[in-house]
């Protein structure tokens, strides 16, 4: 466990509803959610193993105060943001976004599952377009097939070499963007000072929140 | 001048070279016979997706989002936004309306925006490029620089998710919206009725979780060919990817033999519109729709 979440934990006791509700981005609404499960079963992820619990048992876990098994379940990761949930919820709750939130808030306390794919493929995406204002999809791939060392990159890449080859020659994947080529913005500085102000600001409002 | 004038965000997978770099050629000749002129917004920058929400949070990915409509707003002062990607204009719509709506976040962008020499008056409207020719324009306008009918073939108007949720086209139903059908009508297609015209394809997951989202775009695949199509058209370059790039990793697991071309509806426009094969980009396609070359060389 780390410090962040061990901090967080004293801070907000026995009453993890309200740390969901403070902390992790539209918690505020998990409290709305009346168990009718629609959610679960317009999930398009729902049917597949890897699901540890659908949407309205979390929310009804974080009221019941399982912080635990809430932020390192599987389940948030699952979202593929189809909204099917969010559109058909009787309670017009925004559920991709407070599973988004949930998620988020692990992530942040460094609880979130080790080596979850699509948490790594979220810090690899972030962190892939905000580097020159402009997602470099060669780059974006290479980390993607590279995450578990230089044999299973190049395992995964002769797996993948038909899917890549079709590309090439539909003109569709520009093989310079791996030097370094391919598009990108002007102002990079300016996007990155913007970005870190914002993730400053963030953190302060969070902060102010935990410590009223 | 043109009768219509838009600020355009051509988004990242549409750049030359890139995914969606077909989408992008295709939109540009069918806006050529429109008569629409879309302006790109200078120095334009990456919307964030949906899947960045875990690294990005919250301000950052509002922040990415507001450069645009600051860039916009100065740039291309009193016209809409409009958006090819469905995930462009999504997360574009969002950060809109949070910002609208949330003064402390509002004001928090406006801070972070001033480290770039930016800030913000009011947000322009943002609108998906399908918006854009059903809305403001309308089918029949649409219908009227048809020269080539596309009579007599069949398509699966593929919605997927984000053109449709949580925001959809104004008078659409979630569950069976039908303006991409009604597209494909109005360019002499026939579009068949099909049980997967808004499952998810998987999204950002094809990547991160192959398994699932293939068996996914296996079901929407299946059932297209089950309902006599020919092709599948699409509004979303990730939709249009993930339907079309893994069709042969499906083969090789499923033991089908799917070979279905995947379309943007501006293809079939600019076919329909007389355009040639490479005005309406059908060399990008890695599953070649050689019944539309046929087509188009005719």
């Amino acid at each position: 466990m780390s410090n962040a979440n061990e901090q967080m934990a004293a801070r907000y006791k026995n009453n993890f509803l309200k740390e969901i509700e403070e902390q992790a981005e539209m918690g505020e609404w998990v409290k709305m959610c009346m168990q009718c499960g629609v959610c679960s079963g317009s999930c398009p992820t729902n049917f597949h193993p890897g699901w540890d619990h659908p949407p309205q048992e979390i929310f009804m876990m974080i009221r019941a105060g399982k912080r635990e098994e809430v932020l390192t379940s599987n389940s948030m990761w699952m979202c593929t943001s189809c909204y099917n949930c969010y559109v058909r919820c009787p309670r017009k709750l925004p559920i991709t976004h407070i599973m988004h939130g949930i998620a988020e808030y692990a992530y942040r306390l460094g609880v979130a599952p080790k080596f979850q794919p699509t948490l790594h493929l979220s810090q690899t995406f972030w962190n892939n377009c905000t580097k020159t204002g402009r997602v470099n999809e060669v780059k974006l791939t290479q980390s993607l097939y590279f995450k578990d060392g230089f044999m299973a990159g190049i395992k995964k890449g002769l797996e993948m070499k038909d899917v890549a080859l079709g590309l090439v020659k539909a003109k569709r994947l520009n093989i310079m963007e791996a030097l370094g080529g391919g598009h990108k913005c002007k102002d990079i500085k300016g996007i990155q000072a913007m970005l870190a102000k914002a993730k400053e600001l963030e953190a302060k409002r969070k902060a102010a929140k935990a410590a009223a | 001048m043109a009768r219509k004038e838009y600020a355009f965000y051509p988004g990242c997978s549409s750049q030359k070279g890139a995914s969606a770099s077909n989408y992008l050629t295709s939109v540009e000749s069918m806006c050529k016979t429109l008569d629409i002129k879309i302006t790109e917004i200078p120095d334009w920058n990456c919307c964030g997706a949906s899947i960045s929400y875990a690294e990005a949070g919250e301000l950052p990915r509002h922040v990415m989002n507001a450069r645009n409509f600051a860039l916009a707003e100065s740039n291309l002062p009193g016209q809409d936004i409009v958006a090819t990607c469905a995930a462009c204009w999504l997360g574009a719509r969002e950060s809109k309306e949070r910002l609208e709506h949330n003064s402390g976040l509002m004001a928090d962008t406006q801070e972070a925006l001033k480290e770039a020499g930016l800030n913000i008056k009011a947000i322009p409207e943002i609108k998906h490029m399908v918006e854009v020719l059903i809305e403001d324009l309308g089918y029949d306008e649409l219908k009227k620089p048809v020269k080539k009918p596309l009579a007599g073939m069949k398509f699966a108007g593929y919605v997927g998710c984000q053109t449709n949720r949580p925001f959809g086209i104004h008078g659409e139903s979630f569950e069976n919206p039908v303006y991409l059908d009604k597209l494909i009508e109005t360019v002499g297609g026939e579009a068949v009725p099909y049980d997967q015209k808004v499952t998810c394809c998987g999204g950002a997951l094809a990547f991160s979780e192959p398994d699932k989202a293939q068996a996914q775009i296996k079901d929407i695949i299946e059932s297209a060919y089950d309902n006599g199509a020919e092709m599948l058209v699409t509004p979303c370059p990730l939709c249009q990817a993930n339907t079309e790039v893994y069709q042969g990793q499906i083969n090789k697991k499923y033991g089908t033999k799917f070979n279905m071309p995947v379309l943007y509806y501006s293809q079939l426009m600019v076919l329909a519109y007389g355009g040639s094969a490479k005005e309406a980009a059908l060399p990008g396609n890695v599953i070649r729709a050689r019944k539309l070359e046929e087509f188009a060389g005719k």
